[in-house]
């Protein structure tokens, strides 16, 4: 199912790192001939139904299931008590921030309810609809508690949500690095703004689903479960430990996944609850969440305030900047909740050089949806803040937004650069190679910015329209360790089979990684080359696909062992036809004789070498790559808006993106990540919201009130990608891709609003951007005229 | 998200399924082209005993011209049919001029005029447009065929004049007259979403290009699309300029009860009617917006 054989374009073809080879994953998704959870059907599955808490915060009294169980159709159905011998909490994956695992979700509520979706049953049916017609007979009794809907209304305590953590706060902490009071002290210039960025998520258009199956008599795998995908291996290992279970009991296999973006993936209640239902129901068990579920199940992100203080010298020389994070962490803490606002203040500094920053965060439980990663997680965000706010100092200082920023940006030949500890639980950041003046430079040139900037100011109001420009320069971490795996191995007849730790979420592994294996191995075809990925039985241990680490990290141990299995194949050939190791190579598929004229016959084919081994382990090779440290992409966005001033709506005229990302593996999946990444950035910062109402029921429930970005709406999307900044610190010297076409977009756009508006006085500081907000800022600004 | 058990009826002819309805007017729906109805069903929202599936119907759909000039769409004509139909372009170029606003391609193919005006959403194009045009609206059942005027037709939301045994069969615009002129505004969050606030207009200017009568309707302002007479009789009065269109604008806003939804405040819903009426209004100044000629 993982596998999926590669085009063949022919061999001597290498190198094809560098290259914009067409997917080869396209023709199945194109045609339709995907393999999605859904897509699969197991001899005598049955469906789930997990019933979720209507309630945003309610004690749980009775719960009767006679009447339900009395249903046709109706199979099983279990609640808190029936797993409360397994109902252990699921564990933070990352960011252990101190206090926040008090928050720790079990895979059912138990006691309270603390969201709307909080899973409180299972309802096992011989179909879904079966499911979803008896599902009112399920009785419980709710006792409903005041609601807890912002992080004011959460940090005052009124409402607890958790009673034995006894406060609704769930970390603070200070991180600080340089004296930040003699910055302030020292500065001509200081301004503070008060910022919010809303609730919105990732949305894969591929919902969540698993099928769990397990067999007690079986002697490989007892409990296998499809559907996993981005941490199979972790998730393996939560599993194990809360069903009480042998890791190698349990395979988790990797279907073709429809979208991630951060939030699928991760150990969620179903995760335990749907292989639960199969072992009690001793069938099959398929379960795949509606769009309404996964909107209120799946993990949400982005939501928090900041107040952000910038200190200044008259010259614009960046002194300080102290901040006040209060995160939105939602109901539960989720297995990555701790990195958007971790990371928010981490990265608060940002690409500039700063004299001093201090960052205080909290993080505050609300009876919402709980808070977990989403692509730039705390990125977003914080560029937003900041960029924001380095727009409002230079319009102060009279100092244009492209040269405050120059002036600012770390050097080149001040690399590596430590902004210093600004994390709790990671060490100091050293921000590897990178050129950000230069990229920044690059920008400036390519979307005219200072002249745009000049001609719109010039242009005024036309026909009720103003327009603005704005930029936002980011850096941004990928290729997060621990180490990724890899096997290669050579079959019978003579092709490759490469297995992987990484994951696939729809962004063309299987190409990508086949092109480094195909260089790593002297040019095998890459017709020859087969990836698996995802599947916990192919590969002892893996880590997964997040953070910018497929490439990095996975592609850059797939390099390591693609050349340790060459040299062991040259080694092997030398043997059997004792010839000296040094005068042959593997080349272009074959081992060849080298500076053999092109067209003279190999000395041997891989097939036939096959055929000779005396042990399987010749034809094969293991190889870990662990990343000493993290790569840093820089880069930058610009946008040119036009804002209709009697209606608020925004229109983007012009969107350009430049990215550093060091080497460039496929050029054209590069691309694709940065305009992707760029529409939901944009997206995001005039559509999606996730919004509820004063009682904590989620108002935003489907897709006629989720707005997501569709191929209308922002057309103008350009990208430029530079490798100017090759990193050091893996083989391939690649970079996180996959980030930098989002983490812009707020700050570019909130940026070139207010430039456009700012001759009405407004000043965005709040996401999101939507008709109904930028009008009511224009309003407040200019009451009542901006219609005449 | 999966619709509860319904028993489900797929009639061939009018007469069968009048009589479907009639006999399970307490608890069946009728289904057309499903656009909005199979959401509403899936998401629970409406459980319906029964459906009666108008698309094999013989006779339901197309458009045609009447003989007074008047153009008739039967009620299970796609969105799309009228969108591309040049006899539509000939006699009521609003309501082709309006089609591109009407959610996407793939929803127009399927869903049908009759559907969207008996659904009635106060954001919808076409009951706005049915209203503004001063159209009738047929409702046959097994006693027969009674007609409507818009203006009566529309009740509230999703709230209708017909009866629980009737079929909206057919909707009848009258004809063209010679010195119309159309306008179409709205404002929505993303290309082919429902309307926060939307305005269709029809002006007919005399020989001499005075304002002879106008049309003004608001839609997606309040509980069903409204049309605003005394904009309408200030224009008669005073004719088209900058500043009585502005006046048209703030007379809607006064005239109307916005609410607060999710997508947009009432105040937003107040302003924008304004701005959209203004707009409607000035696009009449076109000549590209009279009808086909002849």
């Amino acid at each position: 199912m993982s596998s999926h054989k590669s085009h063949d374009i022919g061999a001597g073809t290498a190198p094809l790192i560098g290259r914009s080879l067409q997917r080869v994953e396209d023709a199945r998704f194109v045609t339709g001939t995907g393999t999605f959870i859904d897509d699969m059907k197991v001899e005598n599955m049955v469906h789930a139904l997990v019933v979720r808490s209507p309630h945003a915060h309610a004690r749980i009294g009775a719960i009767d299931t006679t009447e339900l169980l009395a249903h046709p159709g109706i199979i099983d159905v279990f609640t808190t008590a029936d797993i409360a011998e397994y109902a252990a909490e699921i564990p933070l994956r990352l960011a252990p921030l101190v206090g926040y695992e008090r928050y720790l979700q079990r895979p059912f509520a138990v006691d309270k309810v603390l969201y709307v979706g909080d899973p409180v049953a299972v309802i096992v049916a011989d179909s879904r609809y079966i499911a979803e017609d008896a599902q009112d007979l399920l009785m419980i009794d709710y006792e409903i508690l005041p609601a807890v809907t912002d992080v004011h209304a959460s940090a005052k305590n009124e409402s607890i949500l958790n009673e034995k953590a006894g406060t609704n706060v769930a970390f603070s902490y200070r991180v600080s690095e340089g004296d930040i009071e003699a910055a302030f002290a020292a500065a001509d210039y200081t301004r503070k703004e008060s910022f919010y960025c809303h609730r919105h998520s990732g949305v894969p258009l591929e919902t969540r689903g698993m099928i769990a199956s397990y067999d007690a008599t079986a002697t490989d795998h007892k409990l296998k479960v499809w559907g996993a995908t981005k941490v199979p291996w972790f998730n393996r290992r939560a599993l194990a430990k809360m069903l009480r279970m042998e890791e190698a009991d349990i395979r988790f296999v990797e279907t073709d996944v429809g979208g991630a973006f951060g939030i699928r993936g991760e150990f969620y209640p179903e995760d335990f609850l749907i292989p639960f239902a199969t072992m009690r129901v001793k069938r099959p068990v398929k379960w795949i969440e509606d769009r309404r579920e996964h909107l209120m199940a799946a993990n949400h992100s982005r939501e928090m305030e900041c107040d952000l203080e910038i200190a200044l010298s008259k010259d614009g020389d960046f002194l300080g900047l102290r901040g006040v994070f209060r995160a939105d962490m939602g109901a539960y803490a989720r297995t990555n909740g701790g990195v958007p606002p971790a990371k928010a203040a981490q990265f608060a500094p940002g690409p500039y050089r700063v004299g001093a920053v201090q960052m205080d965060v909290a993080g505050l439980m609300t009876n919402k949806t709980p808070i977990g990663t989403y692509r730039g997680p705390g990125r977003y965000e914080v560029n937003f803040f900041r960029e924001r706010l380095l727009d409002l100092a230079a319009a102060d200082l009279g100092i244009s937004p492209v040269a405050l920023r120059m002036k600012n940006l770390i050097p080149a030949d001040m690399m590596p650069y430590t902004t210093g500890k600004l994390c709790p639980y990671e060490e100091p950041v050293q921000y590897d190679q990178g050129d950000y003046p230069g990229t920044l430079a690059k920008i400036a040139e390519a979307f005219d910015f200072d002249r745009m900037k000049a001609k719109v100011e010039a242009c005024g109001q036309k026909n009720g329209k103003r327009q603005g420009v704005g930029l936002a320069v980011f850096v941004e971490s990928g290729g997060a360790g621990p180490s990724e795996t890899a096997r290669i191995e050579v079959t019978p007849t003579g092709k490759i089979e490469v297995f992987t730790g990484v994951t696939a979420q729809g962004q063309g592994h299987e190409t990508v990684l086949a092109q480094i294996c195909s260089d790593g191995m002297g040019g095998v075809p890459f017709g020859d080359i087969s990836i698996f990925h995802g599947d916990t039985d192919k590969l002892e241990w893996g880590f997964g696909t997040y953070h910018g680490r497929g490439v990095t990290v996975g592609g850059s141990a797939i390099l390591l062992t693609a050349r340790k299995l060459a040299a062991q194949l040259v080694a092997m050939a030398a043997r059997r036809t004792n010839l000296g190791i040094e005068e042959l190579e593997l080349k272009d598929g074959a081992i060849r004789k080298k500076g053999a004229a092109p067209g003279e016959p190999p000395v041997m084919t891989l097939e036939a070498l096959a055929a000779s081994a005396d042990d399987p382990a010749e034809l094969k090779a293991v190889e870990k790559f662990a990343p000493a440290n993290r790569t840093y992409t820089s880069g930058a966005h610009a946008a040119h808006v036009e804002v209709d001033v009697e209606t608020g709506k925004v229109e983007v005229l012009r969107y350009l993106i430049v990215e550093d990302v060091g080497r460039c593996i496929n050029p054209a999946l590069v691309h694709g990540q940065a305009i992707g990444g760029a529409v939901q950035g944009i997206g995001a910062t005039f559509l999606d919201e996730l919004v509820y109402d004063a009682e904590g029921q989620l108002l935003t429930g489907s897709f006629a009130d989720y707005l997501m970005a569709t191929s209308n709406e922002f057309p103008e999307i350009e990208a430029i990608t530079l490798e100017t900044s090759l990193s050091t610190l893996n083989p391939l010297g690649a970079k996180g891709a996959g980030e930098g076409g989002i983490v812009g977009a707020g700050g570019a756009l909130a940026n070139a609003v207010s430039h456009a508006l700012g001759p009405l006085g407004v000043n965005v500081t709040s996401l999101p951007l939507n008709p109904n907000n930028v009008l009511r800022m224009i309003r407040q600004a200019t009451p009542r005229q901006a219609a005449e | 998200m999966k619709p509860p058990p319904f028993a489900y009826f797929a009639p061939r002819s009018l007469d069968e399924a009048v009589k479907l309805i009639d006999e399970h007017q307490d608890d069946g729906k009728l289904l057309s082209g499903g656009q909005s109805f199979v959401p509403v069903l899936s998401l629970r929202l409406a459980s319906p005993a029964t459906i009666i599936d108008l698309n094999r119907v013989e006779g339901l759909g197309g458009a045609s011209e009447m003989p007074d000039g008047g153009l008739r769409v039967r009620g299970l004509t796609r969105h799309r049919e009228i969108e591309l139909s040049p006899l539509v372009a000939r006699l009521n170029p609003l309501l082709t001029g309006t089609m591109p606003h009407v959610a996407h391609v793939q929803i127009r193919n399927r869903g049908t005029t009759g559907g969207s005006c008996s659904h009635a959403d106060p954001a919808a194009e076409m009951p706005a447009i049915a209203l503004t045009c001063d159209a009738d609206f047929v409702l046959t059942s097994v006693t027969g065929e009674r007609v409507v005027p818009a203006g009566e037709f529309f009740q509230g939301v999703f709230t209708t004049a017909l009866e629980a045994n009737e079929i909206l069969t057919e909707i009848r615009y009258p004809a063209w007259p010679k010195g119309r002129r159309w306008g179409f505004e709205e404002m929505a969050r993303r290309r082919g979403d429902f309307a926060i606030v939307g305005s269709a207009v029809l002006v007919d200017f005399d020989e001499a290009g005075r304002c002879g009568a106008a049309k003004i309707t608001i839609f997606g302002a309040g509980d069903i699309p409204l049309r605003i007479a005394e904009a309408e009789e200030m224009l008669v009065a005073k004719g088209l300029t900058p500043e009585t269109m502005r006046e048209a604008g703030r007379i809607t806003s006064a005239a109307i009860e916005p609410r607060d939804d999710l997508h947009a405040s009432a105040d937003y819903r107040r302003d924008v009617s304004a701005v959209m009426v203004r707009r409607a209004l000035e696009q009449t100044a076109s000549p590209l917006r009279t009808g086909v000629a002849a």
